[in-house]
This record gives structure tokens, sequence and C-alpha cells, in this order.
């Protein structure tokens, strides 16, 4: 393997159709309209030199090292910033243009150290690769003149360092920061010799707005900032394209090497899902994989109360089956189940959902899509005829209104919400859905037309009443839906919205949003050109999820937004790789590509395939599988990589579902809250430790690839392999490329995909088969999936979790950018920098009433149970509403979350919980007993047992 | 809540999801529903539940019961 090396183009490539042809040093080149003569020359193999420019960013012209002549025209022009022409000559090296070169680069470097031997960016350094390139010699000005080389550096980020003294002021950093990030948190203050770049307000980069994602590292040409690890290893020496393996987004990355060391992950400009940009943490918080948190033996015990005893993997894997085995020989066949992971890959994934199906011989097999996007499988399959979202992010490009409801994207999906961001500056409209003024409502340079503030729990009323407008005022795009969808439920449903009651005026006291509002909101939705809807886990977590999706979908089709870019609905993913885990067959009813397990062609494929008769009947879902559990009909369970003590609803009733259970099995990185239930622990591996693929929000399925060895001697699926073997349920593969050969044979919509086609392609967006053989950016182009779009009524219905004198607020939760999911990763990082607990937040109103000051202690109670945290005061929250995130097990939120659910799929209502803050003294009993149990049920035996 | 309500109030939530159908359908649809997603213990649960505390179900939910497949027995 060697270092991967992306081409710098010097500027953007151009979208024009048209081309025009000119000559750079005699050599004849054809490029788009709009093309810069830098990056002509550069498609021509002539490296202009260059420093101020890179093809990331807008050129900017400031560095005037990329000077050329063309042929009748006066003076030298900047090839960075003069656009092509019909035939132009240009001539990228002549004496005067050397000189030139050589005078600038001379004034540069007389204010710059000359210590390339010790810098850390010495073999990768844009100012010493342009010292070559220009056949600079000497510097003749004099060493004692005024120069910038003592300042100080700043090491506030935990993640890179800003040494000013090596700085040329490009003013990359800065527009990396505006274009690319969106966050606008670096300036150049000053002016002429003073000239510098600021974060913030001169402040340190850790106290100001950045929010650390890399763009102005990546941008910058020299070694002013610096990744902390590039300076602590060295330069990487090799590296290879893996997937980011925190959110849904998928960003693709260079994961750059050291010999088995990771020194850095890149963002990968060719990475489809992010185009080269990253977040903090994709691109900085992998540190939890080498954390001395991390298990790295097997472990057993015969009861919760006692000591862990490390054991061989043989040991472990025997021990486990016979468990199974006398489980099943007691209780039945159905007593057993697994949870199979988001985090891991698809390959993964599917074994275990197959272990389930013909190992254990039932269907109970779930994934944490159950707790999150399972009603979007439900209701996105119901209208449209396929679970999943229906662009690619690219189509953002072409959206001209961006509807945004229950989703935090600048927190939750960051590199969209950057894309996205830059599509707002360019002029697109926004419309937020969502309780709390999250982040984009108002940001540099983007400000939504409309926010529309609802009362948790009332998204179907918001969305009835925007349908209502659209019927009534005539805004429906009937040629769209008379030739795309069922036209009978189409007016079933247009007959019901246009109903007095779904008014905007006649909703407005159930929702809290002006009518004005949302007959504003239809209005530039219908009308406003090409609309999208992206949503989150602020639409699928509540009573009515499944219904506020397929009031989505009704809202995409009655306007004709869908099967073209720039338009569609777009469910935002939580983590890696919940589509996938969808997609491979991890719900109880469902076998691989959404087939019913009650169909009998599908399970006669899988009969014949895995040489078993499977079970038609649906297996139990998260939930019921822990309501069996406490009623003793559900006694042992294999989870993979899944916390869900930590991240299901009402902590109390999954606790006593895992204490329930005779054996209960944990596959992960480190000891999570669950294991401190559990009986059996299996070390799992990192993203960096195997080779698998991973599939994100938009359907795309990308590679992960293994950078190095596992470091408990297995990968998960090695671990599920070992698992199924001794129960007898064959599992013949020595590689995952050969499970993703499974995959496709048995899955129609992977009919195309391999581990071949995808180093060739890069990644692939599913449905891949005969009729799309690259793959499909967009779905639905020409017609449904299910054939015709089906309309379905969503008549709102209040959630019971309602205000009551006792519990007067109304509580919801979310995340944080700098933190994920439960936190067992990104806590074992220096993310903890942006965001060391779980805050409560109030409106000052709230605050006030109840006596509660910032950052003061307060109890967090519901009718499920009561946690403390610390409170801050803001009006990002509505009065009556409170929110806080779930990342820390000390505050564990969920202990208020109650057992309220998705009528069609039992996704919990996480997002509405009637609550009452009241001021405490710091934590409450139960956390104090919580904590002593964690720390008893962590204890390891001294020796190895063997 | 306890199981037996939790079960009962699972029911009807789905066949409240269904009301602005006219009856027959929404019994239909709601015994479909729990047919296509509910694990046979939870539908013998069910069953028992029907018999036992009829008052904790909804008219529709009792509509699509006999619609409701039967658990097989070995499960
Ligand atoms: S890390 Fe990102 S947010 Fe921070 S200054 Fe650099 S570009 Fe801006
Ligand atoms: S920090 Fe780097 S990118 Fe920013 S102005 Fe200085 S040299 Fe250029
Ligand atoms: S946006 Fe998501 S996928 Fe991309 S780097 Fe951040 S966490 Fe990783
Ligand atoms: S690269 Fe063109 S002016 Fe700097």
């Amino acid at each position: 393997m060697t270092l991967i090396q992306e081409t710098d183009f010097g500027t953007p490539a151009a979208a024009a159709e048209r081309t025009v042809a000119l000559e750079i040093d005699g050599i004849p080149v054809t490029v788009p309209e709009g093309t810069s003569v830098m990056r002509a020359a550069m498609a021509a193999g002539i490296a202009v030199p260059k420093l101020c420019a890179t093809d990331s960013l807008e050129a900017f012209g400031s560095c005037r090292l990329c000077l050329v002549e063309i042929e009748g025209r006066n003076g030298t022009p900047a090839s960075c910033t003069t656009p092509v022409a019909p035939g132009l000559k240009v001539a990228t090296q002549t004496p005067r243009l050397k000189q030139l070169r050589r005078g600038v680069m001379e004034l540069y470097i007389s204010d710059h150290p000359l210590d390339c031997l010790t810098c850390a960016a010495n073999g990768d350094c844009e100012l010493q690769d342009m010292a070559g390139a220009v056949g600079l010699r000497e510097v003749r000005y004099g060493s004692d003149g005024a120069d910038h080389l003592h300042q100080p550096k700043d090491e506030s980020n935990p993640y890179f360092t800003f040494d000013p003294a090596k700085c040329i002021v490009c003013s990359r950093c800065v527009r990396a920061c505006e274009e690319v990030q969106g966050t606008f948190a670096l300036t150049i203050g000053q002016r002429g010799f003073e000239s510098h770049v600021s974060a913030g307000m001169d402040e340190a980069f850790l106290d100001s707005e950045c929010v650390s994602c890399g763009a102005c590292v990546q941008a910058c040409p020299t070694a002013t900032l610096i990744e902390k690890t590039v300076i602590e290893t060295g330069q990487p020496e090799h590296s290879a394209v893996t997937t980011c393996a925190y959110c849904g987004v998928g960003c693709t990355f260079k994961a750059e090497m050291r010999g088995s060391e990771l020194v850095r992950m890149v963002p990968h400009k060719d990475g489809k899902a992010n185009r080269g940009h990253s977040c903090v943490k994709g691109r900085f918080a992998w540190g939890y994989a080498s954390h001395p948190d991390r298990i790295l033996n097997p472990m057993i015990r015969a009861a919760i109360d006692e000591p862990w005893q490390e054991v061989s993997w043989d040991q472990a894997i025997a021990h486990t089956a016979a468990e199974f085995r006398r489980i099943q020989a007691k209780y039945g066949r159905g007593a057993i189940g697994g949870i199979t992971s988001s985090r891991c890959t698809n390959e993964e994934t599917y074994l275990v959902q197959k272990l389930v199906r013909a190992g254990f011989g039932n269907n109970n097999v779930d994934t944490c899509a159950r707790v999150c996007h399972s009603p979007t499988g439900y209701g996105l399959k119901t209208t449209f005829g396929t679970s999943a979202g229906t662009q690619d992010f690219d189509s953002v490009e072409h959206t001209d209104v961006a509807m945004i409801i229950g989703a935090n994207p600048t927190d939750g999906h960051p590199v969209f919400a950057s894309r996205l961001k830059k599509r707002l500056r360019a002029g697109a409209r926004l419309i937020v859905i969502d309780p709390r003024r999250t982040d984009i409502v108002r940001s540099p340079h983007v400000e939504a037309a409309f926010h529309l503030a609802l009362r948790p729990g009332t998204n179907v009323a918001v969305l009835n009443a925007l349908a209502h407008v659209i019927v009534t005022e005539g805004l429906v795009n009937e040629s769209f839906v008379r030739e795309r969808c069922d036209w009978d439920a189409f007016q079933d449903w247009a007959a019901f919205v246009a109903r007095p009651d779904n008014s905007p005026e006649a909703l407005e006291a159930a929702t809290g949003v002006a009518a004005a509002d949302i007959r504003g909101a239809a209005r530039l939705y219908a009308t406003g050109g090409n609309s999208a809807i992206y949503y989150g886990l602020g639409v699928t977590e509540h009573s009515q999820g499944s219904t506020t999706v397929m009031a989505i979908a009704n809202l995409a089709m009655a306007t004709g937004n869908l099967g073209r870019p720039g338009v569609g609905v777009n469910p935002l993913r939580g983590q890696n790789n919940v589509q996938g885990a969808c997609d491979m067959g991890s719900f109880p009813h469902e076998l691989p590509g959404y087939r019913h397990i009650s169909d009998d062609a599908t399970r006669q494929l899988f009969d014949e395939l895995w040489g078993v008769a499977l079970d038609p009947e649906p297996g139990l879902r998260i939930p019921n599988m822990l309501d069996a559990a406490v009623e003793g009909s559900f006694k042992g369970i294999y989870i993979q990589g899944e916390d869900i003590l930590q991240s299901d609803p009402d902590t109390h009733h999954v606790a006593a579902g895992l204490a329930a259970m005779e054996c209960v099995v944990v596959q992960d990185l480190f000891l999570n809250e669950t294991a401190n239930y559990a009986h059996v622990f299996l070390p799992g591996s990192t993203f960096l430790e195997k080779d698998g693929t991973f599939t994100n929000a938009e359907r795309r399925i990308s590679r992960v690839r293994k950078m190095m060895p596992s470091r408990s001697g297995l990968a998960d699926w090695e671990i599920t392999v070992a698992l199924a073997r001794a129960l007898d349920c064959p599992m013949p593969y020595d590689h995952p490329a050969q499970i993703m050969d499974e995959i496709a044979r048995v899955t129609p919509t992977f009919a195309g995909v391999s581990f071949a086609r995808l180093d060739a392609l890069g990644s692939i967006q599913w449905p891949c088969n005969q009729a799309a053989p690259d793959g499909t950016p967009v779905m639905h182009i020409g017609g449904f999936t299910r054939g015709r779009g089906l309309f379905v009524v969503t008549d709102y219905v209040a959630t019971d979790e309602r205000s009551t004198s006792r519990f007067p607020l109304l509580l919801t939760t979310g995340r944080i950018l700098s933190q994920y999911n439960v936190g067992a990763q990104t806590r074992r990082t220096a993310n903890v920098a942006w965001h060391p607990e779980d805050v409560l937040e109030i409106h000052p109103h709230d605050a006030e009433v109840r006596g509660i000051r910032d950052g003061g202690w307060v109890k967090l109670a519901s009718r499920a149970g009561a946690t403390s945290l610390r409170a801050r005061i803001t009006d990002r929250v509505a009065p009556g509403v409170v929110y806080t995130t779930f990342h820390h097990p000390d505050t564990q939120a969920n202990v208020v979350t109650t057992d309220y659910s998705d009528w069609a799929t039992n996704c919990p209502e996480y997002k509405v919980t009637a609550v009452q803050v009241s001021p405490s003294n710091g934590p409450t009993a139960w956390q104090a007993d919580y904590r002593a149990q964690a720390r008893m049920s962590r204890r390891v035996a001294g020796e190895a047992a063997e | 809540m306890t199981a037996a309500d939790k079960l009962a109030y699972m029911a009807n939530q789905i066949a409240r999801a269904f009301a602005t159908l006219p009856p027959d359908q929404a019994a239909a649809k709601t015994a479909e529903h729990i047919n296509n997603f509910w694990e046979p213990r939870m539908r013998r649960q069910l069953f028992s539940l029907v018999a036992e505390a009829p008052d904790k179900f909804a008219a529709t939910v009792h509509a699509a019961v006999p619609a409701i497949r039967p658990p097989p027995q070995a499960a």
C-alpha cells in the first residue's frame, strides 16, 4: 500500500456543458466553459505554481504565484482567477514569470522559519514544494527586519495546532471555514504586515465558534494548521480509502497510516457523500480504538454480581452455545433472540440475522433501528414501496426549498448540513419544523424563511395543516398525481385534509404554530421550485411516528416533488449503518431486501440456501423481547454492538428485562451499560480492524477496509461465524466479500453488488441490478417501486403522554455534534472538551418560576423515573418545553422516558415525555446506586481462568 | 403499565390508526397489521386477554379478532 495522493486542480470544476479549446505551453486542451486557466493547465498535465488556490475553494487570487502570460494580452494575469477563452495561447513558464515567482517566494520565505528538517509538515508542505518548483535559491532579505517568527502557538484545540509563525496569510483556512464548512469562525484580522488569521474575536480556537471540522487544517498549505497526531507520530506512509463509522452521512476517508498506527483520517475528495468534507467525529474522534478501556479478551461469569473471568475464544463460544441450547431445551425455541448492530457492517448484520433465523430457529432478531427509523421503513414502504430515502446528497445542489422536519443536521449530520448551508447561501429557501430553535434556523448567512416551533407531539397536525393549504388553495400538482399515484386514494386523502378541522387555523391551538406561518410555509413548499424534505428522529420517535412519515410522503406526492434531482423525501439516518442493518433483514418480520417472512417464495429461497426450514411467523421486536423477558418466556439474547440499557427508553424496564434473562451476551468494544447485566462478553473490533461495507442514508454502499489487525483476535463477523458453527449452523465464509456475494444472490436490490464492483466504482447506491448496473442515485424516476404512489389518510391522534399538573413540562431529547449516540466511542476521545456532560435546556421563564439558576443542578422527573443534571437556561426551547441529550450514562436521560411507542412499529416515543423540573443538590439516589452497581459489575478477576 | 395493559394499549393504538376507514376495513387492517408484526406469543396473549378482559379493547379490535391468525401450537 502507498500513500494515496489526490490531484489538486487548483480551482473547482466548472459545471458548464459547453467546452472551450485553448493551448497551454503548446499543448491543446479542451475544458468546460468557466474553467480557470490554472485548472485547464492541470488537465493538460501542467502544474502552475500556486499557494492561495486549492480546488475545494473558489479562486481568490492573492498570492500572485500562479501568474501566466497570454498571447495578445498585457501583463501577467493570475491563472487561478482567469477563465479560459476560445483560442487562448497561454505560457506558464517564461523567464519573466520565473523571476516574478522567485520574487514572490523570496518574500514569503523571508518571514518563514527555516526549520523544514524538524517541521511536522516536512514532505507535505506546499510552501516547501513551491520553493522547489520556482527554483528559489537564495533569500536576499536579512533576518533583522520585523517578522512573525516568535508568535505563540495556539494548542487549545485537542486535535490540531495553529502556529502563526508559519502562516503565509493565504486565507485558505478562512475560506474553507466559510465555503466548505459554513461556520465563519475565522477571519483575517487587521491589514498589511499585521494581518493574521483570527479565530472568533482573536480567541483561542477552542473558545471560538470553531466546530473542529478540520476543513481549515485540510486547506492549509503549510504547517500552520496541522493535526497533533502528525506532530506526534510523523508523516503517514501508506493509506487506504474507508468509511466513517459514526453517522448516517457515511463520509469517505483516507485512513493514513505509519506501519499499523493510524496517523490521521483525511476526508476523501472522491467521496460521493461528503465530497472532501468531514466533521469532528469522523475526522478526529477515533482515539477510542486504542483506548485503555477496550476489552481485548472474551469473558464469562455465572451471575451478574460476580466478577468477570477472562477465557479463551474457544471457551467463550462453547459456553455461549451451550447456554443458548440449554435455554431453548428448557424454555422453548423462541426463548432466545439477537440484536444486530447499526454500527457493524452489512456483512456482520446479515450474519447475525442468519444466525437467529437459521441457527436459533426463530425470527427474534431486531436492530436499534427499532428505536430510531423503524417508522421510516413502515411509512415509506407503504406509500412508495421502498423503505429508503429517495435521493443522493448531491441532490441538495438542485434544491430550491429545503424543509427540515425534526432533524438537527448541524449537530446530527454535520457534513450534510454544510452542503445544505452552501446551497442556502446560494439562494435556496429553508423551512424548519422543530420545537427547538436549532442552529440551522439562524446561522451565519443562513436564515429560515419559516421556523414552525410546534409543540412536541403535534407533527401530524402540522403536516395535515400544510396539506390542507396545498389542497384547498389549489397547489396540488394534479398531473403528477394523476400520472403517478393511486387516484382514488388521493381523493380520499384530499377530502380528508381539506376538512375544516385540518385547517391551520383550527389546529393552531393544538400545535402552537401561527396559522399564517403554516400557510406561508405550505405555499413556499408547493410553489418554490424543487422542494426537498429532510427529516430525522423528531419525526419517527413518536406515538404517531409512522403516520408522520406517511404524511411527509403525501406532501411530496401531492406537490410532485419526487423522482428527479433536487426534491424527494430524505430520512437522515442516525448511525452509520442503520440503512444497511435494515436492508440486511434485521427486522423480525422481514428477510433481507424487506421481504416479509410469511412470503413462501422468499422463504424458500433462503430455506434452500441455508438448508433449514425457516419459521414463517414474525419474531419479537426489542421492546417485545424485554416484555417477554419480564414475563418469563424470553431468557437469552446475543447483542452485537448495541447498548440498549442506555439507548432504549424506560431504563428501569430495560434493566428488569435484562436482569430476568439467564444468558445475556454482549459483543462490543467496551463494557457498556448493557454489559452490566451480561453473562458473556465477546470483545468486538473497530471499523479499522475489519473489512466490510456500510450503507449510508442515501442507500450508498461503501467499503470499510481493514487497516490493522483485530486487537481482540477476531473481527465481529468472525465471532458470529464461530458462534454459528458451535450451534451447527453452517457459515462457510473466509472473507466478508463472500458474505456480500451471498447477499447479492438472495437480494434483488443488491444483485449487482460485489466487493470487486465497489472497488471499481468507489461506492454504489442500491438498487443495483441489471436494470441499474451502476446503482440508483435518485429513486422513483418515472414510477414508484410499488407501482402507483399511495396516499394514506393521516388522522392526527394526540399522544397520551400529556403534561399534567404533576408533570407540566414536555421533555424532548436529541444529540450534539461532538458526541455520538450513547457516547461509548466519543466519550473516550478528546471530544469531551466540547460536551463533558448532558445538560437540561430550559426556557428562562420556566427556570425563573422554579428558582432554577444557570448551571445549577436540577432534578428531572417523569412518571417513569427521575435523574439529575445541570440546567442551561436558554430561549432556544419554547416555554413549556425542556431538552436534553442522552450521551452520558451518568445522567441516563432514558430513566425518565416512557413506554409509549409508535403504533405501527413500537419505535419509542423519546421526543415527548411529561416531566417536572426542580432544583436539586446533585445526583439522585438512583444515580448513585447505578454507579455503584456499574462499578461492581465491571470487576474483572485478576487472572485468566485458563 | 402492566404487561396486559400494555398489550391492550398497543392493539387499541393500531385500531385507532385505522379509525378513518369504514369499520369493516378498519378491522381488516388492524388484523392484518397484527398478523404481520406480532409474534405468536403476543397474539396468544391477545386472544386470552380479549376473552378475560373484553372491556380493555376498542370495538375495532374485537371486530378484528376473528381475522387474527391463531398462533401455531408449538411456538
Ligand atoms: S476546524 Fe472547521 S469550524 Fe473550526 S475553524 Fe477550521 S474550518 Fe472553521
Ligand atoms: S493558517 Fe494556513 S491556510 Fe490559513 S492563512 Fe495561514 S497558511 Fe494560509
Ligand atoms: S458527518 Fe457523519 S459520516 Fe461524516 S465525518 Fe461526521 S460523523 Fe462521520
Ligand atoms: S494561486 Fe493564484 S493567486 Fe494564489
